[in-house]
Formats: structure tokens, C-alpha cells, sequence
């Protein structure tokens, strides 16, 4: 556990050091807080207080916004062939790439601390459901992960930045809206289960402040699948053949 | 700790890079490996630092085995690959605080390894620049300050002293043998007054097999075989000299030197010295032996042969 601190640590140096996490987060706030309070369907036009509409806004700005934090996450130690430097240290695989999702979790985590304001803001105007809030903040939270995951297994297939980007926001779409124009148009048993590997239900139900053990196996599942594949990626060239 | 290394084979695609080698290095011995490019040094390197797995064979540490456990491997190597990658955003003092705390050095210790490998290696004045600041020599210097960070029993440097200047290639040389005394140490090179001046013993590989194996001055006389000595005389009458020196009972062959008529390079003949022969020869006609010394072969005769 040491080991992956320490990676994370040096990950959240350079996040912090070349800009990358200033830029994201104010870029996140930003496009949440436009959307949230200034345009046209704004949390104003429900009458209600709810946080429906910024969790809606921060489904779409995550999935653009996450490949960004993740694409230099292996991609960038392929290229300037540090990852020799840190495979041949005291870690194992498994501990580099836990180490690279931490880090990345904590600057969506501090992102998404930075809109508790809105929920203060929010909760006084009104009666808000905290429970759906709550829910709403887990959801988001698994959601990133999941992203997060899938983002490091696309960075490490390439060194590449541009393409892990590129990859990692086509794996989101896949899992955000391909899966649920699919299950909508299908019936029967295909369209149940392609619905089923939306993350949109999974998300909507969680915001409603649904938790149910199914929302948070879906996500667990797609974190781990991401985590595997890319510990795979790396102790590749480790296979005698 | 002791290295084994048991008909280690490596293949990228069709190509062997390492082509079942079999080799031992002693604890305290310092090993260099010499070959041209491509002839598998740095993969062989990378096998027994767990970058990378063989085909076959097998990497053994002391009673560690390399497949079984990379981790304790690992802890106990410092390695210093080919290139010197590092982590160019980071200032060189966080970045050894980093390579310090993954490879597990004991906290308290932390900050005086620090500055030990800042004194070792000349980095003082740099300790706070960025290493994208840094020119190619204090790289290569935070390269070898990382590797050496954590004491380790075993040190693999791959290359050690690319891109340094004159002065600091002898004190790393200086530093090397140091180490050395107490430590096993592989490095690689295709300098080879450099191999020649810091290691106990080479192996030449060349197309992934190890062609020569042994210390510079057994490379030297397995290479020798027959005596080779310059012979500069003066003599009223150039013509006749080079006859009269095939003429000896114990030369070979004779060959002028640049083309002058008075200066000569005579092989022996197998296992016999021709140096009194000549002497003798020069006192009986009364010329005058200006020069005569044996010729060493050089470690680039040896390398050029077993690698051609």
C-alpha cells in the first residue's frame, strides 16, 4: 500500500506541476457551473431544488474530461521509456497501475469537492433531497472511476497520448450512450442486457438516490475489467512468448 | 550476491537477440560486457533486472529466482538502463526522494542517502533544477544516483558513462571500482579502454553468444599467440636488412613499416622469442638497433577478431 502512495504521490507532483489538474478542474467547474446555473434549462427552470440537472451536465463533461487526466498515465512512460525505470523498482504491475488510477481519482475527487458550494447553494433554496444527492455524489464518483479504469487500459495499449485520449472517450461512449440507443431499440433478452451495460440506468437510478448493490456491482466490475486489462498491458512483455 | 545465469535465450520475432547464454558472476566482481551494437547486451540486462522474461532459461540472484521472485530481485538490484530515461518534470532532489521511497528505503535513512548520492555523484549546485534542465553529463549522473540509491548488493549499468566529459568518465571509473569492492557489478560498454580499466572480467558478446570470456590480460595473450616486435635499425645499407632478418632461425614474417626501408615489424615463430636473435644480428654487423619493443596486442585486436 506504501508503494502505491508513493506512486501516487509522484503522479499528483506532475498532474500539479505541468498545470493538468489546475486546468481540468477549472475547466470541470466551469462547464458544470455554465450549465448548472446560466443556461437555458438551468436548475432555476425546474422550480424545484435539485441537483438533477449538474449531475446531468457532469455525466457528459466527465467523459470528456477524465480521458484528458489519464491519457499520459502509461502512454507518456511508453514513450519516454521511464516505464523500464519503474517496472524494474521494488513494485509490481498490479501496484504502478493502482497507483496511476489513485492519483487520477483524487483530482476528480478534488474537482467534485469544489461543487459542494452548488449543493449548499442549492439545499438553501429549497427542500432538497439529500439522499438523492448523496446517491447522486456516489454515482458520479463510480462513474469517474470507471473511466478512469478503462482510460489507463487505453493509454496503455499506446505510446501515444493523442490516441489514448481518443480511445479512452470512445470506450465512454460505448459505455455512456451506445449501449442505451441499442438496448432502447432492442426487445427481448439482447435489448435487457445491453441495457444493463448502459452506465446511463445505473447512474440515473444512483442520482434518485437508488443505491442498489446491482448500480454499484456494474461499476466495481467495469473498474476492476479496466484495472486487470492494463496490469495485463504491462506484465506483457514479461510472457515467455 | 552471486549472478547465475543458465542458457538464457531471447527472441524478438524472428531474430535472437540472446542466443543461449550461460555465464557467473562472483559476489564483489565487476563484469563488463563488450560487443557491438545489437549483439545483446542490453536485453541480456534487462532479463536479469526483470524488465523483460526470456524464452528460455533461467536468471538466478543468490537463492532468487528471477521468475519466481522478481520482487526481492528487484529490491537488491540498482539499474541503470540504456538511455537513462527519468521522470523529467521533477527536480532532482524529489525525484531521488521518489526512487528512494519505492525501493523501500527505511524513512530515517532517506534524507542521508539523499545527500550522500548528491556529494557521490557532483550534484550538489543542481540539487533543485529540474532534470529537463539538466545537460546529457548530470542526467547520466542522476541515472547512476538513482540506481545507487537504495545500496543496493547488485548494480547493472547499462552504458555508465555516455555523455559524461573526461573528468568525470575517470571518476565514475574511480567510483565503479569502488563499488566494486564490496558490490557485484555489470556493466556495458563498447569503449574499451574503459571495460579494460574497470572491470575484473569481460565477456564479449557478439549476435547474442559470448565469444570471449576472461580478464583483459587473458584475452591479451590468448589473442597474442606469437611474439610481435618493432625493430628500427641503422645500417649503412638498407637493402640487405630485411633478408637477413627472415634469415633468423626463429622469425616468421617480416614487414616494413610506412615503407621505410629500416623499420620493421617481425613476427616469431610459435612459442619463441626473436629479441636476442636480432640484437645478435645487429652486433655481428655492426648496425645500429635504434628500437625494439615488444608490441602489445591491443583489446581492440582481440574485439575486432572474435567479433569478425
Amino acid at each position: 500500500m506504501t508503494k502505491i502512495w508513493v506512486i501516487t504521490k509522484r503522479e499528483l507532483y506532475s498532474y500539479f506541476d505541468s498545470l493538468i489538474a489546475y486546468v481540468i478542474i477549472i475547466l470541470f467547474l466551469g462547464l458544470t457551473g455554465f450549465f448548472t446555473w446560466l443556461a437555458s434549462n438551468n436548475v432555476f427552470f425546474y422550480g424545484q431544488a435539485t441537483m438533477q440537472p449538474f449531475f446531468q451536465v457532469c455525466f457528459l463533461t466527465l467523459l470528456l474530461l477524465v480521458p484528458a487526466i489519464t491519457m499520459r498515465t502509461l502512454a507518456e512512460e511508453n514513450r519516454a521509456g521511464t516505464i523500464e525505470l519503474l517496472s524494474t523498482k521494488a513494485v509490481s504491475d498490479w501496484q504502478i497501475v493502482m497507483g496511476k488510477f489513485l492519483s487520477s481519482l483524487i483530482i476528480v475527487l478534488i474537482g467534485l469537492a469544489c461543487t459542494i458550494p452548488y449543493y449548499i447553494t442549492i439545499s438553501s433554496l429549497g427542500n432538497i433531497d439529500h439522499g438523492a444527492v448523496w446517491g447522486g455524489y456516489i454515482g458520479l464518483t463510480l462513474l469517474a472511476a470507471a473511466f478512469i479504469s478503462l482510460g489507463i487500459f487505453s493509454s496503455s495499449i499506446t505510446n501515444n497520448q493523442i490516441v489514448a485520449l481518443l480511445l479512452a472517450i470512445a470506450f465512454g461512449l460505448v459505455f455512456l450512450l451506445l449501449f442505451s440507443i441499442i438496448g432502447s431499440g432492442l426487445t427481448g433478452t439482447a435489448g435487457e442486457i445491453l441495457t444493463y451495460f448502459s452506465a446511463q440506468n445505473h447512474f440515473n437510478s444512483m442520482s434518485r438516490g437508488v443505491i442498489d448493490s446491482r448500480d454499484i456491482l456494474y461499476f466495481v466490475s467495469i473498474i476492476l475489467l479496466g484495472l486487470i486489462f492494463s496490469q495485463s498491458m504491462l506484465s506483457k512483455r514479461n510472457w515467455h512468448n | 550476491m552471486s549472478i547465475q545465469v543458465t542458457r538464457l535465450t531471447k527472441t524478438y520475432g524472428e531474430q535472437k537477440a540472446v542466443d543461449d547464454i550461460s555465464f557467473e558472476v562472483k559476489t564483489g566482481e565487476v563484469v563488463g560486457f563488450l560487443g557491438p551494437n545489437g549483439a545483446g547486451k542490453s536485453t541480456t540486462m534487462k532479463i536479469i533486472t526483470c524488465y523483460m522474461a526470456p524464452n528460455a532459461g533461467q536468471v538466478m540472484l543468490d537463492q532468487f529466482n528471477a521468475d519466481e521472485h522478481p520482487e526481492e530481485i528487484k529490491k537488491r538490484i540498482g539499474y541503470l538502463p540504456e538511455n537513462n530515461p527519468l521522470y523529467t518534470d521533477m527536480a532532482i532532489i524529489d525525484y531521488l526522494r521518489f526512487t528512494a521511497e519505492i525501493q523501500g528505503v527505511p524513512k530515517e535513512n532517506i534524507n542521508g542517502r539523499i545527500s550522500e548520492m548528491i556529494d557521490l555523484c557532483g550534484l550538489n549546485r543542481e540539487r533543485h533544477k529540474k532534470i529537463s534542465e539538466l545537460s546529457k553529463g548530470y542526467r547520466q549522473r542522476v541515472g547512476l544516483a538513482q540506481a545507487m540509491i537504495h545500496d543496493p548488493e547488485v548494480l547493472i549499468l547499462d552504458e555508465p558513462t555516455t555523455g559524461l566529459d573526461p573528468n568525470q568518465i575517470v571518476e565514475i571509473r574511480k567510483l565503479i571500482k569502488e563499488l566494486g569492492k564490496e558490490k557485484t557489478v555489470i556493466l556495458s560498454s563498447h569503449i574499451l579502454s574503459e571495460v579494460e580499466a574497470t572491470c575484473d572480467r569481460i565477456l564479449i558478446i557478439n549476435r547474442g553468444k559470448i565469444v570471449a570470456d576472461g580478464t583483459a590480460e587473458n584475452l591479451r595473450k590468448q589473442a597474442q599467440g606469437q611474439e610481435l616486435i618493432t625493430v628500427q635499425i641503422e645500417a649503412p645499407e638498407n637493402a640487405e636488412l630485411k633478408k637477413s632478418l627472415l634469415g633468423l632461425s626463429t622469425v616468421q614474417t617480416v614487414e616494413t613499416i610506412n615503407g621505410q626501408a629500416n623499420y620493421f615489424q617481425v613476427q616469431s615463430k610459435p612459442e619463441v622469442s626473436s629479441k636476442k636473435e636480432v640484437f645478435d644480428l645487429c652486433v655481428q654487423n655492426k648496425w645500429y638497433l635504434t628500437e625494439l619493443t615488444t608490441k602489445e596486442t591491443r583489446l581492440e585486436d582481440v574485439f575486432r577478431e572474435v567479433t569478425n
